[in-house]
């Protein structure tokens, strides 16, 4: 059949798209109604908890375990294959043995009466500190990305025209800003830990999984175990937080899954909190020197950087493709340098790099209007002419002029360090711009409509909290002319048909997409069937209210129902899939964003807090405004959290995680966010791109702007966030002696 | 360099856990003993070891329990009564995740021994059920003040307690009285919209 031409409604012609609709499981979340994979308690089953290292490196010299077994309660104990003795350890956190007991009281006992011996190894954490990582063989060998607007001769040696161009650039600079920023790695912190809750029945294995990749991790479970992914089903109806850190079954849940087939028992195993924040997933950490050149105007016109961070023991560190971030000088050159370290390795978080690329280079760029007296604004404003994102410089700057009107910029500005105090509190503003680049994932939807009128849905994607199981309803409601509440919308179950990981902000554009192909396919059988009922053509038709009627005449028209029934006795079965990267009218890629922060910071003693945020976000077409602002606010204030709480605090001589408890891992509370302002720019040239994706765009620009807000407050840069109290009084006590 | 040492020992030298274990376990049994006494001083005094069978009021209904005295009411409203409404986030209830009221306080479940709440009204989020919603759960859908939802139960359990005691709650009386509980995904604006709506539209009615 050939591909029909698929479309969204006008704006105006829309019922239920671009509405504020209540997510389907509001009611089943807030009445606690709703069963995550930790919720999902199964008959029999035992409660697994494991040993996790105390050492961020070692070797294991012995394990002994008879203790633990003789533990009342205790079904099995087990060592992980790679913890055997004899094995090397290369982080915290790592587990080692794993107790399967009656109940979680056994297990814990049993797990504290485990001995192991072990023989520690040097040990290496100290990702900011370049000089030392180097001495101790930790450095990596140095990546870097140049780019100059002179070509370099034929007999030129390529390495040495760049250094001697930049060189040259930077001399002719009528402003050279130079600086030191950083971003310090962070957790995930899913307040859902990672794991599973599984049964085998037979030789089939039913996985309920805290996952962002249902239809992903059967074949990845299946292949872990040495058996056919038709004996796996994963399911999670409801995940309790991934940000990027779940998107594998992990090697404990496969561990789990030979504990359950050899006692014949189901399993849950869910990591401890410690063990989550240790090993669950973490960020790249990024610290930078940064010497930058501008003309008379502050136009940038060259940059040349060096940065440094941790991945873990693979080195890694922030990306040198997101360095610079959106503005890109003519002339630049940017080198990483990966550290190895006994780190425990990164997972995909939230926008991989770019927040860290965002500060690396944005705090450089106010810097620049502070160095030169003038209003960032103006800066930011100028160099867009400049610039590597692949939204326009005029959407950005319509962005930047509707947020400076909602943070009332222009009235509140004062230059760096100018503002008057209030006792001895001072405040300040700051902005970032971000990009994020990715379209929808591949995705199937099937749908069943039924003779009497019911329509089900059925797909094997998930919802994070982002709204997709909301999205997914409205979609095919608004097609069928019918209200979201009243469909069945079934997703979360690896049986499902296949729709990919959400991850990259790639979910809303790929359900969507897969929806809206299943459901006008869908309906344009219904049309044949009624046309005739309604003497007209099916191209006449539409479903609008609840009814199906003819275009410009709805007193011809037949109840959604009554057209169902023409059906006979089969339910109509239709299914549609939308593959990634292929051309289509109904969703994009690429946009742009503006965020702006107006922060209080206390000089005497050093605590900053957020007044106003505001967030102007272009993201093509919005399906459920609701849910969509809902990702902005959250977005924003996972932001706030790592540019002024979240601090994974490491003992350099051990390398353990020294806070790794919730009460220690400080995230942001309800009274520490400010008032914030959210606006989704959605214009018809906008719109007319069709629906992109909004997950990670607004947690990428709040780290720069509320460092730039804070060094536009005081004066003086707090280089590296999260920007502790700390910080700022050490940042406050440098520049008081360099004065 | 090369040392051995045991999964404990080594600990207890750099990790604050284990140092809390070390230094705060003396303090922490003492509560806990506490507990115990005060649930036999309701009753004949005595010493309860291993399994022993109680009843729990939870939501109105007596239900018996086999538990042992170690088990926390989070565990035995989780796996005994498939309660889990209340959620395990972190073990020391500075999430507020695992919230319920207990005779009408809010408590944190991970932290209150089983044992110690025979004979009192144990109130689950869960209470009203799903077709019987109050405000404050009505006023959290409205303003979906909920994304992955892990943290709203114990939200909405500590909002019918802020509520109950200030009905007339403001802005500045909900921004600075519902620091109890931690939300990954960035819910707090909403809540906050949530909590002036269920106080402007009677509370917990």
């Amino acid at each position: 059949m050939a591909e029909r031409n698929y479309s969204w409604p006008a704006r105006d012609a829309a019922s239920v798209i671009g509405t504020y609709h209540d997510r389907l499981d509001g009611l089943a979340k807030a009445s606690g109604a709703a069963k995550y994979t930790y919720d999902v308690n199964l008959k029999r089953q035992l409660i697994m908890k494991a040993l996790d290292c105390p050492h961020a490196h070692c070797r294991i010299k012995s394990i002994d375990t008879p203790k633990a077994e003789s533990v009342r309660g205790v079904v099995d104990v087990s060592v992980f294959p790679h913890a055997e003795p004899g094995k090397e350890i290369s982080w915290q956190g790592e587990l080692l043995v794993a107790v399967a007991a009656e109940t979680e009281g056994a297990a814990n006992e049993a797990v504290a009466a485990i001995t192991v011996e072990y023989e520690l190894l040097d040990v290496f954490t100290q990702d900011q500190a370049l000089e030392a990582a180097k001495q101790a063989g930790r450095a990596g060998r140095p990546t870097t990305q140049t780019k100059t607007e002179k070509e370099p001769g034929d007999d030129d040696d390529a390495d040495a025209f760049v250094e001697a161009e930049i060189a040259r650039l930077l001399k002719e600079a009528a402003h050279v800003v130079e600086g030191d920023y950083g971003a310090e790695s962070v957790t995930h912190c899913c307040l859902e830990t990672h794991g599973a809750t599984l049964a085998w029945e037979g030789d089939k294995l039913k996985v309920h999984l805290s996952t962002q990749n249902v239809s992903g991790t059967e074949e990845q479970i299946a292949t872990a175990l040495g058996i056919s992914a038709d004996q796996v089903s994963v399911e999670c109806q409801h995940i309790g937080g991934g940000f990027g850190s779940k998107f594998a079954p992990d090697y404990w849940t496969i561990h789990a899954a030979k504990v359950a087939k050899k006692t014949g028992r189901p399993v849950k195993f869910m990591l401890d909190r410690d063990q989550d924040l240790m090993i669950g997933g973490n960020r790249p950490s990024g610290f930078i020197h940064v010497k930058m050149g501008a003309d008379k105007d502050g136009m940038v016109t060259v940059w040349d950087s060096h940065h440094w961070g941790t991945s873990g023991p693979q080195g890694g560190g922030v990306s040198v493709g997101v360095v610079p971030y959106v503005f890109e000088p003519k002339n630049r050159r940017s080198t990483l340098t990966p550290i190895r370290t006994n780190l425990a390795p990164v997972r995909a978080w939230r926008a991989p790099n770019h927040p860290q690329g965002c500060l690396l280079t944005q705090a450089a760029f106010d810097d620049l209007a502070a160095k030169m007296g003038v209003d960032s604004y103006d800066i930011f404003w100028k160099n867009l002419d400049n610039k590597s994102s692949v939204q326009s410089a005029d959407v950005y700057r319509q962005e930047m002029t509707l947020a400076a009107e909602l943070m009332d910029w222009k009235a509140k500005w004062h230059a760096h360090g100018k503002g008057s105090a209030n006792g001895s509190v001072v405040e300040g503003l700051g902005m970032a711009v971000h990009t994020w680049n990715t379209g929808g994932h591949t995705s199937t939807c099937r749908l069943r409509v039924h003779p009497d009128g019911g329509v089900q849905s059925f797909c094997g994607t998930q919802d994070l909290g982002t709204g997709t199981r909301t999205v997914c309803g409205m979609v095919v409601a608004e097609t069928f002319g019918l209200d979201p509440d009243a469909l069945t919308v079934n997703i979360g179950l690896s049986t499902y048909p296949f729709s990919g990981v959400s991850g990259g902000s790639t979910t809303v554009a790929g359900v969507s997409e897969s929806h809206r192909r299943a459901s006008e396919d869908a309906l344009a059988q219904l049309f044949a069937l009624v046309a005739p009922k309604l003497e007209t053509t099916p191209e006449a038709l539409e479903a609008k209210n609840g009814r199906i009627r003819v275009r410009g005449k709805p007193d011809q028209s037949m109840s959604w129902r009554d057209a169902c029934s023409l059906l006979g006795l089969k339910p109509l079965e239709v299914e549609a899939t939308f593959q990634q990267g292929s051309p289509t009218p109904l969703s994009s890629n690429g946009v742009g964003g503006v965020q702006m922060a107006h922060v209080a910071v206390d000089r005497e003693t050093g605590v900053v807090k957020m007044k106003k945020f505001v967030a102007v976000q272009d993201t093509g077409l919005v399906i459920n405004r609701k849910t969509a602002e809902s990702q902005m606010y959250g977005g924003i204030i996972m932001g706030i959290a790592y540019a002024l709480f979240e601090q994974r605090t490491v003992d350099p001589r051990s390398g353990a995680f020294l806070n790794n408890t919730l009460r220690d891992y400080r995230l942001p509370r309800l009274g520490d966010v400010g008032d914030i302002v959210v606006r989704l720019f959605e214009p018809d040239d906008q719109r007319a791109r069709g629906v992109i994706g909004l997950g990670e765009p607004p947690v990428i620009s709040p780290g720069a702007a509320i460092s730039n807000a804070v060094c536009n407050a005081l004066g003086v840069r707090v280089g590296v966030m999260p920007m502790t109290p700390k910080r700022v009084l050490d940042a406050l006590e440098r520049a008081a002696r360099r004065a | 360099m090369t040392k051995s040492g045991n999964g404990t020992g080594w600990r207890s030298l750099f990790s604050r856990r284990a140092f809390l274990r070390g230094s705060g376990a003396a303090a922490a049994a003492t509560a806990l003993q506490a507990q115990v006494a005060a649930a036999a001083d309701d009753a004949a005094p005595r010493v309860i070891r291993g399994a022993t069978t109680v009843t729990l009021n939870v939501n109105g209904q007596q239900h018996p329990v086999t538990i042992e005295p170690r088990d926390t009411l989070l565990e035995v409203l989780r796996y005994q009564l498939d309660l889990t409404g209340a959620k395990p986030v972190s073990t020391d209830g500075t999430s507020g995740a695992c919230l319920v009221l207990i005779d009408g306080k809010p408590a944190a479940a991970s932290d209150t021994l089983a044992i110690a709440c025979q004979g009192k009204a144990i109130e689950t989020v869960e209470n009203r059920g799903i077709d019987n919603p109050d405000a404050v759960v009505r006023a959290f859908v409205e303003h979906d003040a909920t994304q992955c939802g892990f943290c709203t139960p114990g939200f909405v359990v500590a909002v019918r307690a802020f509520l109950a005691r200030h009905p007339q709650a403001t802005e500045d009386e909900i921004r600075a009285g519902l620091n109890g509980n931690i939300c990954r995904c960035g819910t707090y604006a909403n809540v906050v919209k949530a909590v002036l709506a269920a106080a402007k539209g009677g509370g917990n009615g």
